[in-house]
Formats: C-alpha cells, structure tokens, sequence
C-alpha cells in the first residue's frame, strides 16, 4: 500500500482550539478521519493552519474517551455507568433536592469557551429559565473579562475592532502581553507577513517571545517590562504622546468628547508617568518608551493586538482601558489598519463572553436587572426570570465554603486545574453535594463530580464558533458522537428532565433563538453561513453579511463617542519580598493547548512532554541551578516542582512557565488576587523562588562523582 | 638615480614566482649597490612569458621574461637596468608585436601602471570619463553609452546604454549598480585582470553609471578563487574614498556615490544576473524568472544595472572620448573592442584587446602562436563551457556576435580554449553535461535531471550501447533543455554537445565506429 | 493588497496568487478573459478554464518558474514563456495547447519520471499522478541512470512523513514555509542533480525548526509531504516493477 489513502468524503468545519477559528475540512475514508487539512476559503486562515488544529485532532477517538455516562453517590465512590436516561434523572433529581433543601440559588452552572455558540447560550438558559437563578458564568472570567470591561468602557464594544487581514494593512504594529506565534500561529504568521512587507513592530513583553526575535521576525523595539508594570508603561506611552502633542486632535474632537481628554491627558501627562520616571520601575529603557510613542503615533496606521498579559492582572482592566485611550487619543480606530484587538484564547471565547453566560447580563450584555429586556426574554421562554445578579465563578466557591452553594454543572471545564489558587477550590468542591461534569474525559474536576455526562467532541456536533476577530463560522458533525448525544442535546435532555419542555430538531433551531434574543447575531442563521462562509457580528439589515471594521462612523456608546478612562497606575499587592524575590509569570506554547485536555492526548506532548522552567542564568547560578535541574517553586500559596531551563529570554528577576501539564500544578503557586473590576485572577504576576530540588538520586550521583574526583 | 624596474603582481605573474622574482631583484640591487625601485604592476597579458619584467630606460619600457629568480643575476649581469641584451630580452615592449597589434581600449593602462597608485592612475588619463559624466545631465550620459554600442561583455551582449536607460528612468526610493564579476566560464580570466591591473577603472565605471542612472550604491560581486583582485579592489575603494572619488560628494559634485565588494562562494550559477542578486541578499543562488527585469525590479526589489566588469570598465574610456569614438571599432552591430583570453592547447596565449571583427585564424595562429604541441588544431571553444566547439573549418570566422549566432555559436565572455588533434570531442561533449550537472542550481527540471540524464546518455553512446536510440534521445533532451529550461545555463548546454555531434559525429560512433586519434 | 490571500478558492488552484490591479482583458484558446493587472497568465488560464498543466506553482505562495509544464504560446513571443512568471498584457493572444507545447512538456514529464519510484505511479492521487495522467507520459526513454529512490525516508515527525524518492524538488513547500507559515525552516540543500529539501541544516524534521504547522504538507504536490495519518499501518515504499 506505497500511495496514501484517498479521502472519500470532506466535511468543512472548524478548528476548536484557539480564538483564531481556522476553517478545516475534515477529510473522511471509511468511518474515521484520515486528516484535517486547512479550507483555503476559510476568511480567518486562508488556507493556513498550525500543529493544533491541522495534527493534534486523534484526541477525539482516545481510549481515554468516556463513552457512558456515570453517577456516584459520594465523591469516595466508584463511578457506575449507567444509561443516558438514569445519569440525567439523576442529575435532575438531585439539582431540584438542593434547592428544595438549600433554596433555588443554591445551584449554578459554568460553561466553556471550547463550547459552541449554541451550547454556551443553551447552559446560560438553563440557569436562568430552568434552575431560575443567574448564577452562570465560563471561563472568560479568568482569561479575557477584563477586555469586555475595560473596552466597552472606552470604545463601546468588548470585542476585537478588526478582521485578522487588516494587520496587512497597518504600518506599525503593537503586540501586548501576546505571544501570536505560539499562542495565535496562524495569525502569527500572517502579521510576520505584514512584517516582512516593512511594518514596524513593537513588543511589550516581559520575555523576548519568539515574536520579539524570530527568523525574518524581528521587533523594532522590545520594552521588557517587569511582571505587573503593564499600566504604568502603557500610562507613560500616552504620556509621551501627550507630551510631545503627538495625538490625533481632529480625530478626538470629531469622535470623543475633548474635556475627557484633557482630563485623562492631565492625569498621563503629569510627570509621574514621564518614561525617565516610569522606566526605572518597570525596568526599563526610558528612550525606548519614547520610541514606542512615536512610532505608534506616527502610524499612518497602528494596531495594537494584546493578549492575557495585559488581562490576566489586578489591574487588567485598567491595561485594557489604557490600550482603548491610546488607539483613541491617536487616531487609531474606525478604519483598516488600525484598531485595539484581543487574541482570545480559546475556540469560541468571543462566544463565551457575548452570548450570556455572565452571572449580569443576558446575551448582548444587556443586564438582567432591566425589566424590558428580563421581558423579551420571559416572552421567548415562557418563564419568569430572577432580576437579581448571580454569582461569579469565585463567589460560587466562596460561597460554597462560606454559604450554601452545593450544585453545580460544568461544561467543558476544568477549573480545579485552571482556576487560581487551587487548595480553595478543591475545598469548596468537597462541600459539593452534585456536581455534574460534562466533558470528554475525566479531569481534575471530575474527581470531585457525582454524575459525569460523556460530551461530544467538536467533530461530533453541529453549532457556531466566534472567533477572536467576531468572526461567526459552522462547525459541522463530522463524525457521530461517541456517546450518543451533541453537547447541545445533552444540556436540552437535562432541561426537559427538570421539567422545561422546549425542544430543538436541529442546533440550527438554537441559532435561530440566539439570534432572536441577541441584537449582534440579528442576521445569523445556518443558511446564512452555509451561503457565506462565515460573517462578523454585528450582523443585521444594515450588515447582512457581518461587519469587518468596528467604529467606522460611531462607537457603540449612548452618545455615540469614545472617551477616555481615567488609568491611575496601582501597584499590585504582589511584590517580590527577600522570602520570594522572582517574579512567575506564564504562557503558553505552540504544541500544547491551554490544559492540554486535548494535546496533551496527542504525539504533541513528544515536543512539550513537560512544563519547563525558564530562569536566567544571573538567578540560576546565584542559586546553584544548572540546566535541566529540577528546582522546586515555592509562592505564598504553595509549592510545586519543574525542571529548569537557563534562558536569556527572561530578565533576571523573572522567571517563566507554561501551565499545560496537570503535574506541573503552576497553578497551585497562583495568588488570590484579581482584577479589581472583573475578578480575572492574576496569573501573571507571582512573587515566587526558586531553589535547586536535591532528590535522593541526585545526593547519590553528586555523591560518586566527589568520590571519584 | 633610481632605475625603475616593474614586476607584475597579477595572479598570472604571482603563480609562477613573480613575489620571488621581485624579491630578488630588490636584494640583488642593493647587493650591487644599486638604487632600483621596484613597481609591482598588472600584467600586460602575454601569459606565457610571464613574470614579464619590464624595465623603464630613457628609451622607453624594456621587457624580459619570463624570469625566474635564477635569472636574476644574469639579468643583472647582463646590464638589463640599462636595456641591455639578454636571451630573456624582448625589446621594447610596445613594439612587440603581439602587443602592438592590439587595439587596448579598455586594457589601455593594465601592465603599464601600478593598480594602486591614484597617482599613477590619474597621469594616464584616469577619472576624465567621470569628471567629463559629471558635468553632463545624466540623461546625456546615458546617451554616450547608448551612442558607442557598447553591449554587455557578460556574455548576453544586450546594449549596455539601453539597460541604463530601462533604469534611469525607473522611479524608486533606491536603485543599484550591481558589478558581475563572479568570472567562471572555463579558460578565462579578463575581469581579474581588470580588478587586479586597474581597479580604479572599474570604480569609475561604476561611479558613471551610478550617476548616469540614479544610483548611489554598488556591489562589485566577486568569487572567493580570486583573493587577490578582492584585496586590490577593497584597497583601491579605500583609497578613492579618501581620494574623494567614491563617497557623499565626489570631487565637490554633489553627487554620492559608493560601492563594496561581496564574495561568492564559487557558484557557476550565481554569474547569471538574477542569482547573483539572490546571493547579493544573501540567499541561496538560485534563477530569478524574469520578468521583473532587474533593470526595474533587481537587487532588494530596486531598480539594478546589472553589468559585467568589462562593460563597466569600458564606460570611462567612453566618456572620456566619447560614444562616437568607441563604435568606430568592430564590425555590424558589434562595435567597440573585445579582451579576447586566449587558453588551452596554444603556444603563446593570453588576453588580446581586439576590434570586433578579428577571425579566430588570426587569434588562433597569430596571436596564439598555434598549438603549444604542434599538433594541428582541431576544434575551438569559443565562450566558456556553454560555447560551441567548432572545427577548423570555421577559423575564418570574424569575431561578432551575429556571425557566431549563425552558426549555433556565442561570443560569450571572450574565453577561446583551443585543443589539438587528440582531443575526443565525445568526452568534451560529456564533460558539457557534466559541468551543466554539476553547476545547475537545481532549480528547472530539464537542467536539473536533464543534464545528468545527458552525461548518461552520452557515456551509453561512448560505450556503444543502444546507440541510434540513445542518440535520438540525447537530441529530444537538447531540445528540451534548449525551449524549456528557466536560463541560459540549461538552455545553452545543449549548445557544445550539438556542435561536437554536428562537427565530430565520428567521436561518437555515430558514422561506424569511434574514431579518436590516439597519439601513439 | 488582500488579494493574495482573500481570492483563494477551495475548489479551484489558479497556480498563482490572486492580485487586485485594475482589469486586464486577454485571449487565451480564443476564450476572452478579464484579470486583475499583475495576474499571470496562468491565473488567467485558469479563470478561462483552460488551467495550464503545472507542478510547481500554487496560488497560496508566489510564482517560481521551475518545474516547466507550464509552457505556452505567446503571438508575437518568441519560445515557451511559463504561464506562471508572465503576467499579462492588454490584448495577449495565448496558446495553451499545440503540438509543440505537447512535444516539450512530455519531454519535461519524461525526466520528471526517469527520477520518480515506478512502483508509485499506478494508484497515486497525487497533484503529480494526476499531472502524468493529463500530459498522458507513461513511460520514459532514459533507462536505467541515477536516482534519489535510496535517500532514506525521514519519519522523525509523529504527523507527517518525508520520502525524497517521490521529491520533485518544485520548492513547494520551501515557499509555503517561508511565505506562508513565515518560519524559513526548509531549504533546498545542495546543487543540480543532489538538490534536496532539507530542514534547517539538514536535520531530522523533528529535530529542526519546522513547526508542523503543515503548510509544507499541504503545498506538496507528490505526496512526498504527506500525513502519517493517511497511511494504514504504517508506510512501506513501493517496489518498482522494474526492479
């Protein structure tokens, strides 16, 4: 057999890892995919793809997959498999014995970003218009609240401004706190493209990332801040700009209200924020926030893409604010080129945040304390809906702990590995008295679940993805669903057995609803991006077929105006101390996908088989660290060990990690602390140290090798 | 007062002792307690008698050789400081007629001055081209090259003024003068001269054009065989900057012009135009397909004349006496001069500086003194490996681009390699493919597989296998190589292999058996 | 400026980049067709739907001129310009198909095969096979020469598999490392007849600086490139018949 079989059949759908949402077609011979190969039509990709979603797709047929559901009466308990009907009867019974018991805003549920538009919308409607609560939230909370926040704030939209192409068309090109050619690679590629072509970038970040200084990818100017000094830097950029009167007066005068710059322009542009000032803190060059400033402003067009570096602090949304006032206070919004645009993590994390699932606001982030919009949706359901907001994600541990928050379900995902501060977690999980768990495989969270509920992979379903650039595309059924059931039945079975009747033919129906009770998705349907492809919201009778550019005439603000937020620089409570002098901060690499759920269950662990320390060798040699050691990691929250790498892409001061292995457990040495307005954990900011791990069979080795010498 | 003696410090000279030869002269002298100076000129290409040392007497220059430092005594015994007679004595050397024949145009100062000097260069006429170029319009300048007919010396012959005026008015930020001097083609050696005997003509050059088109920066692009014309060049830019005749204002003009030397790795490929400037960037040497023209889309995507060390190195004497006075030599639309290298099979070879027009008899048995065995000549190559080989019949042929055209033939670089009765033209047309093979950058299927498939098929024709079909096939792959390679290097190898078939089919069986002379 | 990546259609390869210039109206087999300025002639072709055989162009990476299947006839042009590295002109009359075209891409096919695994070309699907088929060259008049069928298969990557046996070194996927994944992992290592891909400085593919984003996967058009994951049971070469 020397010749590759040929695909008997393509299915196009698209890729679930991250926000980028390439277009692939599944190719099909028999009854399995043979391969995944990129959709040249695909408007986010253009027949490009990277590693995850052109290789690492094997996950979805592991032996690790569960294919029956399974109930347990006690945490302590064996799983039992049982049958579809017994594990949602169960689940029903036992949601509607707590809130018997505990009352109706004892339960919640949580929903995930790798789920579909469809799915996400369908969970938050089971909160409300079934469990009668609002206690609904996913995991944008912890990656990408602050951007909702923090752009809405200023341009009016928690969303990326621009389509992916129009980094061809920026001249200068700002990355903050992002990775693109490991986080986002297929939009990495594209913006090393525009590089190439003589666009000019600028990197702020605490490492020399691969997008700093790669192959024919080369910043043209690197600000290697200190973890925690985003805002202060960002705040002394607008001061140069302030300074040297370098902003866009007609632009703020035409689109902003100009006594709201001037007030933010009095609070940037007082000395405090001067780069001679500002630049010592943050360690850095003082002359190159000055470049910066003015090569952004110069343009003729700027674009600035940012990342969890900029969110994941606790002043995340004020780093998002100050990205909004800079493009405002330049110019550089409402064309192609320019723009403030977030690389969301994950598949649908666009989705994730618009479509309701937040503890506030229904789809559209319209609040559930407004009567007329509670009203619409009351029509549409046939249920009357609780005004009062619900719990965050956080709060519902805190609450379990403290309160008598005892059910939950969780879709998708893992937040004992994700969530920060893991022994709090597991011990308001503990207080639990149902937890379902719907996923593809067994994890951290399931460990502390009653009912597990076999998911479907995202080739075994129908339903939407919005990606990071608002792009709505199908992701269609390739492959029947291991288990039986789409994710989106599954979740309509438990409403129906907790005696909601609604029912769906088809995920298309679900749309359809969404798109009714969402004003951005007024347009979308199925037949619309069969036709089309794909389409960015807003889609409506004015843009029938999506909306590329944001803010071409108008913010979507009550007076129709951007306006600048006032970005005091406060230090996070976070500090290095003599018991933690390092900084921790994390990422992520190319191989390996956020909690590696999926990749870790591909040959791509073979080139990320583990977590890696990364140190300068200033801080290695001072503690005796040499390459490849295990070293244990110890912050004020606990303790893990990894093996440690010298780099000279950290500074000294700073060390860095990726959190994609569950051993690696980098998320136990996490902090409580949060993003003030958003509760978004600050991940990237951990005062830690580091210490060389003597195990028995290292003793032993240095041992004989004294002997001998 | 100090006699003047000069030895050569051309790579011809050096490699066969010239460094000694000096040396000895220099210790000899003082031995003798005489004052002698010893100038270390270029050569004045009459290779087998080099080192050719040349004396400066009040009758004018005296030349002995070839010298070796055995003969130095004698030479000095025998009064050479003073001309005297000796059995290595030529006389006067611009009355030799090997030399007094020639018509040295762009060769006018090599041999004679010392590469180095400025001062030497500006006595013998250097820099009036570009003090004359400067105070024209550049537009004007153009025209003068247009106006001698000058044609790339390269090989390609395209009118060296029209390259310049598809430049000149090309609009972009920055445009190149980029200097082809990756000289590779077999049994020549006229660039090397020039950059090791007269560097500061080829910076004029470049500077003429740099001015005529715009440009404000060139490459002279140079392989790594020719250490010493790199060391001589890279001297020379030296200077003429400190000098003001490269720089941000040369000679107070305001015009900026400068230039540096790149090193090649020893690439057949990278003389053709668009791979040079691939290497130039610093990339593999691959084809550019063209279009774009460099002329419009060359070096880093700029506008770039790209020119041979020789069309460059013409340019001054062309501004100096003008277009007018340069096509008044040559023949048809081949006008000028040609530094023809006469190598191989020959008993006095070297570079001639000729008119077009002069037939490869005169250069083969005038010049070339007929072959160095004395056996008679049976087949020239003219114009490196991808030259035609023609037989003794076409002796008589002139030297001209569209008599040589006619007959399947190239000018080329002006390379003649001459072989004598013995040669098996079956194995020369072997080898063609061979060096095809081995120099092809890889890039165009037909040259890429073609040519090792054509050394194949003519090794089974050699060896007597399959003949008539091999020989068929061997002509179907000429074509294809010919109509379909991506440039001249696929597309010129079939050139030998069909000449040797059309002139020698004997060598190749292909009239009964092989019939080679064997000497016996 | 988009053109190039917001023209691509899944169903159809214009062999060259789609460009945005102002129209440009030619005739190719007597079929009038209009195209942006700085298309080349084959993207015209195709657009005419008279595609032009080819091997070594794709429209996701930029025209290269190498593997010369592509030939055409151009009125008033003198030999076999490649309908990928001509753009067009206003008013070109262009022949796709003569006996002479015919003549000189059987040849150029004829070669591609004195160097391909025979074994390989029966059951293939490949961009490649499918090229043999149309240009309808089913055998070759070189005999027995040197080949690259002993360079050993590189296997090192868990996704996809390197043969260099079924190489014909068209600098695909080189292009679609540099132009379209932007990481200059891949080069062509070595001169003439030994030109070869290679990874960084020839390494196993595993060990280079490829990111198996597979853009070099999906450039190839002899399944040279190819994922593991369309092999059942692994990947055992094709013996050749003749052999």
């Amino acid at each position: 057999m020397p010749n590759p079989r040929k695909p008997e059949r393509s299915v196009v759908t698209t890729c679930a890892y991250c926000g980028v949402g390439c277009g692939f077609k599944a190719d099909v011979a028999g009854d399995r995919i043979v391969r995944m190969t990129p959709w040249k039509e695909g408007k986010a990709n253009h027949g490009h793809a990277c590693i995850k979603g052109r290789f690492a797709f094997d996950y979805h047929s592991h032996p690790d997959r569960v294919r029956t559901p399974m109930i347990r009466a006690s945490i302590d308990d064996a799983w039992t498999p049982v049958t579809w009907d017994e594990a949602i009867g169960h689940a029903a019974r036992e949601f509607r014995r707590i809130q018997g018991k505990y009352g109706r805003s004892s339960i919640g549920g949580v929903s995930s970003s790798r789920c579909t538009n469809e799915e996400i919308f369908l969970v938050q409607k089971l909160v409300r218009a079934v469990f009668g609560n609002n206690n609904i939230d996913n995991c944008a909370r912890i990656c990408h609240s602050p951007t909702q926040f923090g752009l809405s704030a200023t341009i009016g939209w928690g969303a990326a401004s621009q389509h992916f192409d129009s980094v061809l068309q920026a001249d200068v090109i700002l990355v903050v706190g992002a990775n693109p050619t490991e986080g986002h690679p297929v939009f990495g590629s594209l913006m090393k493209r525009r590089v190439r072509e003589g666009a000019t970038l600028l990197v702020i970040d605490p490492r020399r990332t691969e997008t700093v200084d790669s192959a024919h990818c080369r910043a043209t100017v690197h600000l290697p801040l200190r973890p925690g000094t985003n805002v202060a830097v960002l705040d002394s950029i607008a001061h140069v700009v302030v300074r040297e009167r370098l902003y866009d007066e007609a632009f703020i005068r035409a689109r902003c209200e100009w006594h709201e710059f001037e007030g933010w322009a009095a609070l940037v542009g007082d000395d405090r924020y001067a780069p001679e000032v500002i630049g010592p803190e943050a360690g850095i060059d003082p002359e190159a926030i000055r470049t910066a400033a003015r090569l952004y402003a110069k343009g003729p067009n700027s674009a600035i893409y940012y990342g969890l570096g900029v969110t994941e602090h606790s002043q995340g949304s004020t780093g998002v604010m100050c990205l909004g006032n800079l493009a405002l206070a330049c110019g550089m919004l409402g064309r192609e080129g320019v723009g403030v645009n977030p690389l969301r993590g994950q598949g649908n994390v666009q989705g994730g945040s618009c479509l309701g699932s937040w503890p506030h606001v229904f789809s559209g982030y319209r609040f559930v304390t407004d009567a007329d919009v509670r009203a619409t949706f009351e029509a549409d359901w046939g249920v009357t809906l609780d005004p009062e907001p619900g719990l965050r994600l956080p709060n519902m541990f805190d609450a379990a702990l403290t309160g008598h928050y005892r059910g939950m379900y969780i879709m998708g995902e893992d937040p004992v590995h994700s969530d920060p501060n893991q022994h709090h977690i597991v011990e308001a999980m503990r207080r639990m008295e149902c937890v379902v768990v719907q996923d593809l495989f067994l994890n951290e969270t399931s460990k502390y679940a009653h009912v597990f509920l076999p998911g479907s992979s995202s080739l075994e379903k129908d339903g939407t993805f919005t990606n990071a650039e608002r792009r709505v595309s199908r992701v269609r059924k390739v492959m029947e669903p291991l288990a039986g059931y789409q994710d989106w039945e599954i979740v309509v079975k438990l409403m129906n057995a907790m005696g909601y009747d609604r029912t769906y033919a088809h995920a298309g129906e679900v749309l359809d609803e969404l798109a009714r009770l969402s004003p951005a998705y007024k347009g979308l349907s199925f037949a619309l991006l069969d036709r089309v492809g794909s389409a960015q919201w807003p889609v409506d009778e004015s843009a029938p077929e999506g909306t590329p550019v944001l803010h071409r005439e108008k913010f979507p603000r009550a007076n129709g105006r951007g306006t600048f937020m006032l970005t005091e620089y406060v230090a996070t409570r976070e500090r290095v101390t003599d018991q933690y002098p390092l900084l921790l901060t994390t990422g992520r690499i190319l191989t390996q996908y956020n909690v590696g759920t999926q990749t870790r269950r591909t040959p791509n662990s073979r080139w990320h088989p583990e977590d890696i320390l990364d140190i300068h060798r200033e801080d290695a040699e001072a503690r005796g660290i040499k390459d490849g050691d295990w070293v244990s990691v110890a912050s004020r929250f606990g303790t893990t060990k990894l093996r440690a790498r010298l780099s000279e892409r950290v500074n000294p001061g700073v060390v860095y990690t990726t959190f994609h292995h569950v051993q690696s457990k980098v998320n136990s040495l996490t902090t409580d602390i949060s993003d003030w307005a958003t509760n978004c954990p600050e991940y990237k900011v951990t005062a830690v140290d580091v210490a060389r791990l003597v195990t028995p069979a290292v003793r032993e080795a240095e041992a004989a090798a004294g002997a001998t010498a | 007062m100090s006699v003047t003696v000069f030895v050569p410090r051309d790579s011809f000279a050096m490699a066969l002792g010239a460094d000694r030869v000096a040396q000895a002269i220099a210790v000899e002298a003082a031995a003798r307690g005489l004052a002698v100076r010893v100038v270390r000129n270029g050569s004045r290409g009459m290779a087998w008698l080099e080192p050719f040392v040349e004396v400066q007497t009040p009758a004018g220059r005296t030349g002995y050789g070839p010298v070796s430092v055995r003969d130095v005594e004698s030479l000095f015994a025998a009064g050479f400081l003073q001309g005297g007679a000796h059995p290595l004595a030529h006389g006067a050397v611009d009355a030799m007629p090997w030399l007094a024949r020639q018509e040295r145009l762009t060769y006018a100062r090599v041999g004679v001055t010392d590469p180095l000097s400025l001062d030497d260069y500006l006595a013998h006429d250097g820099f009036r081209g570009l003090r004359r170029a400067l105070g024209m319009a550049p537009g004007a300048v153009v025209e003068e090259v247009v106006a001698s007919g000058l044609r790339g010396r390269g090989g390609a012959a395209f009118p060296t003024g029209i390259k310049w005026r598809t430049v000149a008015g090309a609009e972009a930020p920055r445009k190149y003068i980029a200097c082809n001097a990756d000289e590779g083609d077999s049994g020549t050696y006229s660039d090397r001269m020039i950059m090791e005997g007269d560097p500061y003509v080829l910076i004029e050059g470049m500077a003429i054009a740099g001015y005529a088109v715009g440009a404000t920066y060139g490459y002279i692009y140079t392989r790594s065989e020719y250490p010493l014309a790199i060391a001589t060049l890279e001297e020379a830019i030296r200077r003429a900057r400190a000098a003001g005749w490269l720089g941000a204002d040369i000679q107070g003009s305001g015009v900026s012009f400068d230039l540096e030397v790149r090193m090649g790795a020893g690439a057949y490929i990278c003389g053709e135009e668009t791979a040079m400037l691939e290497s130039l960037e610093g990339k593999r040497g691959q084809i550019r397909p063209k279009p774009p023209l460099p002329a419009l889309k060359g070096l880093f995507g700029m506008p770039t004349v790209v020119n041979n060390v020789i069309s460059l190195a013409t340019v001054p004497i062309i501004l100096d006496r003008g277009g007018a006075f340069y096509a008044e030599f040559g023949m048809g639309r081949s006008r000028g001069t040609l530094p023809i290298q006469l190598a191989g099979n020959l008993r006095t070879p070297g570079l001639v500086e000729k008119a077009f027009g002069v037939t490869l008899r005169e250069l083969v048995e005038d010049w070339g003194g007929g072959t160095a065995s004395g056996r008679p000549v049976r087949a020239v190559q003219v114009g490196g490996p991808l030259g035609a080989y023609f037989d003794a019949s076409l002796l008589d042929l002139p030297l001209d681009y569209e008599a040589f055209a006619k007959e399947q033939g190239i000018v080329g670089h002006g390379g003649i390699v001459v072989f004598d009765d013995t040669v098996d033209m079956a194995e020369q047309a072997r080898y063609a493919m061979e060096f095809c093979a081995i120099e092809s950058c890889g890039k165009c299927t037909p040259c890429r597989i073609g040519s090792t498939r054509g050394r194949e098929l003519i090794e089974r024709i050699i060896r007597g296998e399959d003949v008539a079909a091999s020989h068929a096939q061997l002509l179907a792959l000429c074509d294809v190589m010919e109509h379909a390679s991506l440039c001249a290097l696929g597309g010129m190898a079939p050139l030998p292999v069909l000449s040797a078939l059309r002139f020698f089919p004997g060598d190749f069986g292909l009239a009964g058996d092989r019939e080679v002379a064997h000497v016996g | 400026m988009w053109a190039e990546v917001r023209g691509l259609r899944d169903d159809v390869d214009f062999g060259t980049p789609p460009r945005s210039g102002a129209p440009v109206t030619l005739t190719i087999d007597g079929v009038e067709v209009t195209v942006p300025a700085g298309s080349s002639v084959m993207l015209a072709a195709a657009e005419a739907r008279r595609a032009v055989p080819k091997l070594c162009a794709t429209d996701m990476v930029e025209a290269f001129g190498s593997c010369r299947v592509c030939l055409v006839e151009i009125e008033g042009r003198r030999g076999f310009p490649a309908s990928c590295t001509t753009l067009v002109e206003p008013g070109m009359v262009v022949r796709t198909e003569s006996p002479r075209l015919q003549q000189l891409r059987s040849g150029v096919m004829e070669l591609y095969l004195s160097d391909f695994p025979a074994g390989e070309l029966p059951d293939g699907w490949s961009e490649f096979h499918e090229t043999v088929r149309r240009i309808g060259v089913t055998t070759h008049g070189y005999g027995a020469g040197a080949t690259h069928h002993d360079l050993p298969v590189d296997a090192s990557n868990p996704y996809f598999l390197f043969d260099p046996a079924k190489c014909i070194v068209c600098s695909r996927c080189v292009r679609a490392c540099e132009e379209v994944q932007g990481t200059f992992a891949l080069t062509i290592d070595g001169r003439g007849f030994d030109s070869k891909v290679a990874a960084s400085q020839d390494e196993p593919f595993f060990d280079s600086e490829c990111v198996s984003c597979g853009a070099c996967v999906q450039a190839c058009p002899s399944h040279a490139l190819v994922e593991k994951s369309l092999f059942d049971g692994g990947y055992v070469r094709a013996e050749s018949p003749e052999a």
